[in-house]
């Protein structure tokens, strides 16, 4: 009877509810890991068997880097992503603060188009903005790659959401000291809202770096290729899908990603708790 | 150091009139409170005087110039705020050097990195770290300079926020509140402490403030806003002893004035609390309202009885609430000594001089009393 009730049922299911969802979300890593630590044969064997018995993660690692030019691949995602997060700070934060602090005509229009700009998914406008881009003779390049995004509605929503609380009396100082309205966007507002700049820049960085649609439909060029363009351009070589070096080379790709995250997991969290988006 | 002058200042916004016509002349070297109860249009005032909020009619002039189309910077005004506004990112020095960066660098050697490495820049930040030294020593924050306003202490940011704004000799000093985010004891030091500052600048303040105890304490010439309007402008001294309007006397005063409601008979008698007073009025009969202040309340003798409700003892003074008799009426009376205040439910009878009373008609206007001809000659009527 005492042992009964020292174990309490709720915590147990609970936990049990917990760990399945952890291991579904798990699953597709561990596999990934598994495999890419295959040789050929094994990864083809009929039995299954999640550690390697011969461990083969070095030789898909070298074929995958010989394969294709991963390097190049990294950073062409590091220039995409850069730039466009870039672009957009430098378009969202002057925006945002006109829509928080400044009063004008139509401002609140304004602002309601932003929240509705949020509602539009990219694939809806994919079509008319790569027509404008062939016009403009600028398809297969970095410019198609960063141009349509440079404008984040997001980015201008969430920044106006967080100038709205700082306090307008530290904007009138900055008006009293001299300081033009574009330079309170860039020396007071833009420190004031670093955690909020983070937070924007995970979801921006995060977004653009695993994109597979938008550079799919722009590029033609091999160089040009970005990281989740390289790994799937693996799947398509006419001798049969290699999955070790595949599976190698999405972790390479990954990998810049969950290191960043580590690195900045304290201020990713601040800045998902500030902003009270999940 | 300046001259403002407002004539006719109105402000609105969104239709509702939150400055109705203001007239204020500030002198030069004036410590001037604007006083009012929350909501009365003063920070907005201060705000018009700054440039920060444009005027929708009338006119600021400063040291006689109009004011109107010159941006908040270039007004050479500088402003103390309630919440002190310090930059956060910014050490304490680096807050009280912006003025100066913003008005001596020009925008290349503001620029971050390539401006630093300018000559030109390092000679003009050799003076402004002087200047900025001089300023720290003077208001005794020299040891505080390297901190972040959010390692300091309210008074402390306090003292930044004032050093930012004396650093750039200002022509006159605006202040929003400042002491409204300190607890009471800092409150009553800093209020010394600004008085010595207005004395040491010689320049114009302007302070805002919705607690007349700061107003009274600290300035030359207060001036009580009412609902967007400016009641009455004087000394301190004149403020509360000579309130020409009702709202002014409940106002003005640490305790709120006694207010009796009275009436001016047909032979111009006055009457409180249907009690006839030896004293009368020559405005026209009809109701009418008496104020006395605490301390000119007789207690002892008088033609007013009550009993005590409540006796609040602060020490060096007392204060007893009166319900009087046979009415809904409390009076509250001061007690110089408080060893001798009376048990509650006491039966206190009361009364007052006639020069402690002020009389304002139905509209809350003031009203002249004088004695009733017959009664001159007694040289103080205890009625």
């Amino acid at each position: 009877m005492k042992t009964l009730r020292a174990i309490p049922l709720w915590p147990v299911i609970r936990h049990l509810l917990l760990i399945a969802g952890a291991v579904v979300l798990l699953a597709p890593f561990i596999w990934m890991i598994s495999t890419a630590s295959k040789p050929p044969e094994e990864v083809f064997s009929s039995e299954l068997h999640l550690i390697p018995h011969h461990f083969a993660l070095w030789d898909n690692l070298k074929i995958a880097f010989a394969k294709a030019n991963l390097w190049r691949f990294l950073l062409n995602g590091v220039i995409v992503t850069v730039s466009i997060f870039v672009l957009q700070v430098l378009i969202a934060l002057p925006a945002a603060y006109a829509l928080a602090k400044l009063r004008f005509l139509g401002r609140d229009t304004l602002f309601a188009l932003v929240l509705f700009g949020i509602l539009i998914p990219p694939q809806a406008t994919a079509i008319p903005v790569f027509l404008l881009l062939h016009k403009l003779g600028l398809l297969d390049s970095y410019a198609a790659l960063v141009l349509p995004f440079t404008i984040s509605v997001f980015g201008i929503f969430l920044m106006r959401q967080f100038f709205k609380s700082v306090p307008d009396d530290l904007v009138d100082a900055a008006r009293m000291d001299g300081i033009s309205e574009f330079g309170i966007v860039w020396r007071v507002m833009l420190p004031a809202a670093i955690p909020a700049v983070t937070a924007f820049g995970i979801f921006s960085v995060v977004a653009h770096w695993n994109d597979y649609f938008w550079p799919l439909i722009v590029l033609n060029s091999e160089q040009l290729r970005t990281p989740p363009l390289a790994v799937a351009h693996f799947r398509n070589n006419e001798a049969g899908t290699n999955y070790g070096p595949l599976m190698a080379a999405a972790m390479v790709i990954i990998a810049p990603l969950l290191i960043a995250f580590l690195l900045a997991q304290r201020r990713f969290i601040e800045g998902i708790t500030l902003t009270g988006i999940k | 150091m300046a001259r403002i002058e407002l004539s006719a200042v109105r402000k609105s916004f969104d239709g509702t009139e939150i400055l109705k016509g203001v007239d204020l002349r500030i002198e030069d070297g004036e410590f001037i409170s604007l006083v009012g109860p929350s909501g009365c249009g003063k920070s907005t005032l201060l705000r018009v005087i700054a440039g920060l909020e444009p005027q929708s009619a009338g006119e600021v002039r400063i040291d006689g110039v109009a004011a109107d189309a010159i941006r908040p910077s270039a007004r050479n005004l500088a402003m103390v705020f309630q919440s002190y506004a310090l930059y956060p990112h910014l050490s304490a020095f680096d807050n009280i050097a912006v003025p100066l960066r913003m008005r001596r660098l020009s925008a290349v050697e503001r620029l971050p990195f390539v401006g630093a490495l300018l000559p030109s820049r390092r000679r003009k930040e050799r003076g402004i770290r002087e200047d900025v030294a001089k300023v720290a020593e003077q208001l005794e924050i020299a040891h505080l300079l390297g901190r972040k306003p959010a390692q300091l202490s309210g008074g402390q940011r306090q003292r930044i926020a004032v050093g930012r704004a004396i650093v750039r000799q200002p022509v006159a000093f605006l202040f929003d509140e400042p002491l409204s985010n300190l607890d009471a004891k800092l409150r009553v030091h800093m209020r010394a402490e600004l008085a010595q500052l207005h004395r040491r600048l010689n320049a114009t303040f302007v302070y805002v403030t919705h607690d007349q105890a700061e107003a009274m304490t600290m300035s030359s010439r207060i001036a009580v806003m009412i609902g967007g309007e400016l009641v009455q402008v004087g000394t301190p001294t004149d403020i509360y002893d000579n309130p020409r309007d009702i709202r002014v006397a409940e106002f003005v005063g640490s305790r709120k004035i006694n207010i009796l409601p009275g009436r001016i008979r047909e032979d111009g008698r006055i009457e409180a609390l249907g009690v006839a007073l030896r004293f009368a009025s020559a405005a026209s009969a009809g109701p009418c309202r008496i104020g006395v202040r605490p301390e000119r309340i007789e207690l002892g003798s008088g033609p007013f009885s009550g009993h005590v409700v409540h006796a609040e003892n602060m020490g060096s003074e007392a204060f007893l609430h009166l319900a009087v008799n046979g009415s809904d009426v409390r009076v509250v009376a001061r007690i110089d000594d408080p060893r001798r205040l009376p048990s509650i439910a006491t039966q206190v009878s009361f009364g007052f001089a006639m020069d402690a009373v002020r009389a304002f008609n139905a509209d809350g206007k003031r009203i002249e009393v004088e004695f009733e001809h017959t009664e001159r000659v007694r040289e103080r009527a205890i009625v």
